[in-house]
Parts: C-alpha cells; sequence; structure tokens
C-alpha cells in the first residue's frame, strides 16, 4: 500500500529544490541536506477522495510524551490538510486513551482514521512510525534527535519539525509547524511560535514597527523611533544588539523587507518632499531610490519569491493602492484597480511563496478585509469579513496568513486557512498586529 | 465634521483674541467664532491695559509670550487621507509665522499624525507628508527652513482616544512644539 510519489513532487518543487541545491553547495554542511531528500517521500493513504485523510496521533509514553503527542497532533490540525481523530478533549481521545498506545487496526479504522502516528521516545529524541490503517501496516519510520532540555523553546521547535515531516510523508506537503511569527504589541516587536506558545521580546527602547524575517530565520529588521525620527534596525532575533542602517539616521525610515537571497533591504525612506522606496545592500553601500513618488507616499516593499519584482503601496494617483514593479522600479503597473472617488483603498501587499498570489487588505466601507489577487488572471478573492483585517502575511505553503484582526474587539493575530477559510488566534494578551511569519526554521539550525 | 469645524473655530477664534491683544495678525475672513469651549483667550477679549502701557511690567511679558506659546503650539487639522490646509490651518501658520519671524532663535517640531483609520504603514508617510505641508507653508512665508524639523507619528499618539468620527477629527492633525529658544519667544511684530 505504499504509493512512492516521489517522482511528482520532484516535478511539482522543481524550484524549490534548486534553490535548495543551489544553498547546499554554499553551505559547509551537507549532512541534514541529504536525509531532507529522502524525506520527500509520500505514502499513499487510503481515504475518501475530496475528503481529508483521518490520522490519530497515538498516546506518547515517556518523559514529555504527553507534550509530544499533543504538539503533534495539534501542529496537523492546525495544518489544515489532514482530519485529527482524537485531539485531546474530543470524545475520541477518550476512546483512544482506553487502547493506551498498543496497534489496533479496526479500532482505528472504526474511527475513520486513514493513517495513525505513533511516536517513542527514545534516549537521543523520538521515533516517529506511521501506520497505513487500510493496510495494517506501518509506511515510514524515522528516528528524529530532539534537545535534551525537554519542553524548552529549541525542543519545542524541533517537535514542530517533526510535525512538519509527517505531514509531508501523509500529504505530500511540508507543514509550516516550525515557524514563528515577529508582531508588534505596545509599541514592541515580539516573537512566537506557530502555535501561539513562547512569546518573548525581541526588540530594544523606542516605538518600533513593521518587523520582517529575512531568510536565515535568524536575521530580523524593523523600524524604530528615535529622537530625530525613524531608522531601520537589524539584529539577530535570538539576542544582542540592534545595527542602525546607516543610510536610515534621518527621515521617516520604515517597513524594511529583505530580498529572498538576503543580501538586499527594500525600505519606505520618507522626508519633505515625499516618501519614496529604496534599495540598499546589506554588506555595505549606499541606497538608492526605486520610485520616483514626486511627492506621493510609496510604502510597504515586499519582494516576488524569485526577488525580481517588488509590491508596494503608492498614493500616485491620489489614494493608496497596490503596485508592482521590477527591482530597478522600471514596469510599474497598477495591481488593484479602482474607481475614481473612491476614498475606500487598498495596501499592504505581501506576494505568496508560490510567486501566483499577492495578498493585500482592502478598504470595504472604510474597513480593510484581506484579500488575495491570482497574478495569472487578476481574480480576486475576498478572504475575511468579520471586523477589520489588516496586515497579511503568509507562510511557507502560501496556503496559510497571519493577520491582524479586531474582531474579538481587541487587535489580534489570526492564522487563516485561504483554501478552507478556517481561522483561528494566535495571540490573546494586550493587542497585536503587523505580524511578519518566517520561513522555516528546520533543517539542522 | 461638527468636531472638525468645531475645532476650526476654536482655532480662528485663538488667532482672533491674539490679533486684539497685538494689533492685526491674521487678515483671514472671520466667521463670527462660534462659542469656543476650550480657547486659551477668553471669548469677548477686551484689550489688556498692560499690552498698551508704555512700560510693560515682567508679568504682561509673561502673559504676552505665554500667548505667543499658545498660538505657536496650537496643532492644525486636516481632512481624511489629505495633506491639504485648511483656512483654518492657514491663519493659524500665518499666526505662527508671525511669532517666529519676530522670535529669533526659536525652533520648532512639527509632527504629523493620522486617525486609526487606513494602514498603519502608509499613516507614517500620510503624518509624514502633513508636516511637510505645514512645514512648507511656513518656509514659503519666511520662517527659515533650519529653524523647523518634521516628524511623524502616524496613527501611533492619538490625541483621543474613540473609534468615531469625532476622535478622528481631533487626530488627524500636526503639533507644533518647541524644540529650542522658548525663552526668546516673542508676539509677532506689529
Amino acid at each position: 500500500m505504499i504509493a512512492l510519489t516521489r517522482s511528482d513532487l520532484l516535478r511539482a518543487r522543481t524550484p524549490r529544490l534548486c534553490c535548495a541545491l543551489a544553498m547546499a553547495l554554499c553551505l559547509a554542511s551537507l549532512t541534514s541536506r541529504a536525509q531532507d531528500t529522502t524525506h520527500a517521500v509520500r505514502i499513499g493513504l487510503t481515504y475518501q477522495p475530496g475528503t481529508k485523510p483521518g490520522v490519530i496521533v497515538l498516546a506518547v509514553r515517556g518523559a514529555w510524551g504527553d507534550s509530544i503527542q499533543g504538539i503533534i497532533a495539534r501542529d496537523l490540525d492546525y495544518g489544515d490538510r489532514v482530519e485529527v481523530i482524537g485531539l485531546p478533549g474530543t470524545p475520541a481521545a477518550s476512546s483512544l486513551e482506553e487502547i493506551g498506545p498498543g496497534v489496533s487496526y479496526p479500532m482505528w479504522k472504526s474511527l475513520n482514521a486513514a493513517a495513525a502516528v505513533q511516536a517513542t521516545v527514545t534516549s537521543s529524541g523520538v521515533h516517529i512510525a506511521v501506520h497505513d490503517v487500510t493496510g495494517r501496516k506501518i509506511v515510514q519510520v524515522t528516528d528524529f534527535p530532539l534537545p535534551p532540555t525537554g519542553g524548552s523553546a529549541e525542543w519545542r521547535l524541533a517537535v514542530h519539525g517533526v510535525s512538519d515531516e509527517v505531514e509531508q510523508w501523509i500529504t505530500g506537503t511540508r507543514g509550516v509547524a516550525q515557524t514563528r511569527m515577529l508582531f508588534v504589541r505596545g509599541g514592541r516587536v515580539y516573537v512566537v511560535d506557530s502555535d501561539g506558545f513562547g512569546e518573548r521580546l525581541v526588540s530594544e527602547a523606542g516605538l518600533s514597527l513593521s518587523p520582517a524575517w529575512a531568510p536565515d530565520g535568524h536575521t530580523i529588521s524593523y523600524s524604530v523611533l528615535g529622537s530625530r525620527g525613524w531608522s531601520i534596525v537589524t539584529k539577530d532575533v535570538a539576542g544582542g544588539p540592534g545595527h542602525t542602517l546607516p543610510s536610515t539616521t534621518t527621515g521617516l525610515n520604515t517597513t524594511p523587507a529583505f530580498s529572498p537571497n538576503g543580501l538586499t533591504l527594500a525600505y519606505s525612506h520618507g522626508d519633505e518632499a515625499g516618501t519614496d522606496l529604496m534599495l540598499v545592500d546589506l554588506a555595505g553601500g549606499g541606497a538608492r531610490r526605486i520610485t520616483v513618488g514626486h511627492g506621493s507616499d510609496n510604502t510597504s516593499p515586499e519582494f516576488s519569491p524569485d526577488g525580481r519584482r517588488i509590491a508596494f503601496t503608492s498614493g500616485r494617483a491620489g489614494h493608496p493602492e497596490v503596485y508592482i514593479m521590477d527591482v530597478d522600479g522600471s514596469n510599474v503597473e497598477l495591481l488593484t484597480p479602482f474607481n475614481f472617488g473612491d476614498q475606500n483603498y487598498r495596501s499592504n501587499p505581501d506576494w505568496a511563496p508560490d510567486a501566483q498570489h499577492i495578498a493585500f487588505e482592502s478598504q470595504i466601507g472604510g474597513m480593510f478585509q484581506l484579500m488575495v489577487i491570482s497574478l495569472r488572471d487578476h481574480s480576486v478573492k475576498q478572504l475575511t469579513s468579520e471586523g477589520v483585517n489588516e496586515d497579511p502575511a503568509w507562510a511557507p505553503d502560501a496556503r496559510h496568513l497571519v493577520f491582524t484582526s479586531s474582531r474579538t474587539g481587541v487587535k489580534q493575530l489570526f492564522i487563516l486557512d485561504s483554501e478552507s477559510g478556517r481561522a483561528r488566534q494566535l495571540t490573546h494578551a494586550g493587542g497585536a498586529r503587523l505580524a511578519a511569519w518566517s520561513h522555516s526554521l528546520g533543517h539542522g539550525r | 465634521m461638527n468636531a472638525r469645524s468645531l475645532y476650526a473655530f476654536s482655532s480662528i477664534a485663538a488667532v482672533l483674541a491674539l490679533g486684539a491683544c497685538h494689533k492685526k495678525v491674521a487678515p483671514a475672513p472671520a466667521p463670527a467664532p462660534a462659542p469656543a469651549p476650550t480657547s486659551a483667550a477668553p471669548a469677548p477679549p477686551p484689550p489688556p491695559p498692560t499690552t498698551a502701557a508704555p512700560t510693560n511690567t515682567g508679568a504682561a511679558m509673561a502673559s504676552a509670550r505665554d500667548a505667543a506659546r499658545a498660538s505657536l503650539t496650537a496643532p492644525i487639522y486636516f481632512d481624511l487621507d489629505s495633506d491639504a490646509l485648511t483656512d483654518a490651518d492657514r491663519a493659524s501658520l500665518d499666526a505662527k509665522v508671525g511669532i517666529l519671524n519676530a522670535s529669533a532663535g526659536v525652533k520648532i517640531r512639527v509632527a504629523g499624525h493620522t486617525d486609526e483609520r487606513g494602514s498603519d504603514e502608509y499613516n507614517l508617510a500620510l503624518g509624514q507628508r502633513r508636516a511637510a505641508a505645514a512645514k512648507r507653508y511656513l518656509t514659503q512665508h519666511g520662517v527659515p527652513d533650519a529653524s523647523i524639523d518634521v516628524i511623524s507619528y502616524g496613527e501611533e499618539h492619538p490625541a483621543m482616544d474613540g473609534h468615531d468620527e469625532t476622535a478622528w477629527a481631533k487626530n488627524r492633525r500636526a503639533e507644533f512644539e518647541i524644540t529650542a529658544g522658548a525663552d526668546a519667544l516673542k508676539p509677532a511684530a506689529q
């Protein structure tokens, strides 16, 4: 019952694979890379077409076993690609408790499970076996090392990596649990895990906005209000001092965005003549202006995944709309058509990792809602309608989005599955906004 | 809109009151000022006898300086998503021009603000544009460029909490802060 679909996967993922290979060539350590390709295997499961496969995550014995089961079950649930059966707290959970961690294909079948995930704590980490319930056999086995500090931030991140790998085996698409979000609360930048755990203050003193991730997963950038204006700071999310970008010491410098190769930063620079987009090499050198706004405002740049184009907000037509252009500033085109005299506007684009979609926010009756536009046919889909919803940022899977919503009365971060419309609340305390979703933080980091 | 025009009126009222103290400052067409509840100057301002007296007492000078300070730091207000100066804005800025041109060494910072609607990030640029518009008017009327600094706070520092037009109108503004030479502050030249 094992159906290897590796060739399909390779075809579908060629650009990313090339990227990975190029990166691997640049890296001294190739060990974890070599393992990844063996993981790009999709197990064949039997389940009702058009439905999500049912998956049971069995109870885990041993140190931190409950946490491992809970994290993997929740991650798979949040991934929206499988139907997790027996989530802690649901009726099926108690029937699973009765049989314990033992193998019971008829029982799992009766619960509509296509797969069962069995985790066993080992001396160095966790052993994962995935059962094909219909085929009544184990179809995938892997040992994952975990940091020895059970429950720590790095340990949790490693367990999220297990979840993402399991999701890849079952669905063919890697999960996005092993990621983190930057966001702003009370004028400070925080980081939080994709499941809402491990919130931590990152920025130093000063009102800080618009955090952004570099592709390396540890360098971040944001804008900080100082005594003379807004400057752009880069720093390591793990700690250490921030570094002010030399070209941003005067005027209004906001909305930084890293190029996909991490070498260039785009940002918005305002002075008394207007606000334009700039590009600067992070290795050094002067900033160069790439928009000529003639006194209008140009903000919120976001690179296309290939790094050759930039989506941004511009007020050049009289009120803000979303535009795209080549990275040198040429070939500017309006992405979001509008009716003359319309007071509603559109802004804050975020280019999906699949390169084919751009999410943005659009005012309807003065209230922002999330939209996604296809770059193939420019069709627009509205994703939200409850409260004010803004600041979309894509997950690495080009399917989930983190965004700011006022639907509970206070601005908080939510995560939306753009395919099913399912939303979950990520932050709960004190208000949160302006989120940025990291790349996958796995692979030997 | 009511609140906004109220503030416009009250700032005109303040200008008129000041003009009454120090001869004509603003030749702006004067609509009959509506009752100005928060105006620093009393609504019917009788010319204070001290300013007319040949020898100014210290108290009178301090009072004139306070009036100049109030006029110089009075905020101006903007329409939605706009950096265009209204008539009331210009009247307020004219009063500031007179004071700044009479007060060598005084430096100010213009801070642009927006209401909470709109994109947080775009609003920083909009606030910058509002501050720049105010500065441009002042420098075009003779105030040295080097004595005015601009900054934008976008929607980050509302003057009034709330999620209605009353609050929004009060938050779409430019504020004026004296950053140097406050002791050199003088009323506008006559």
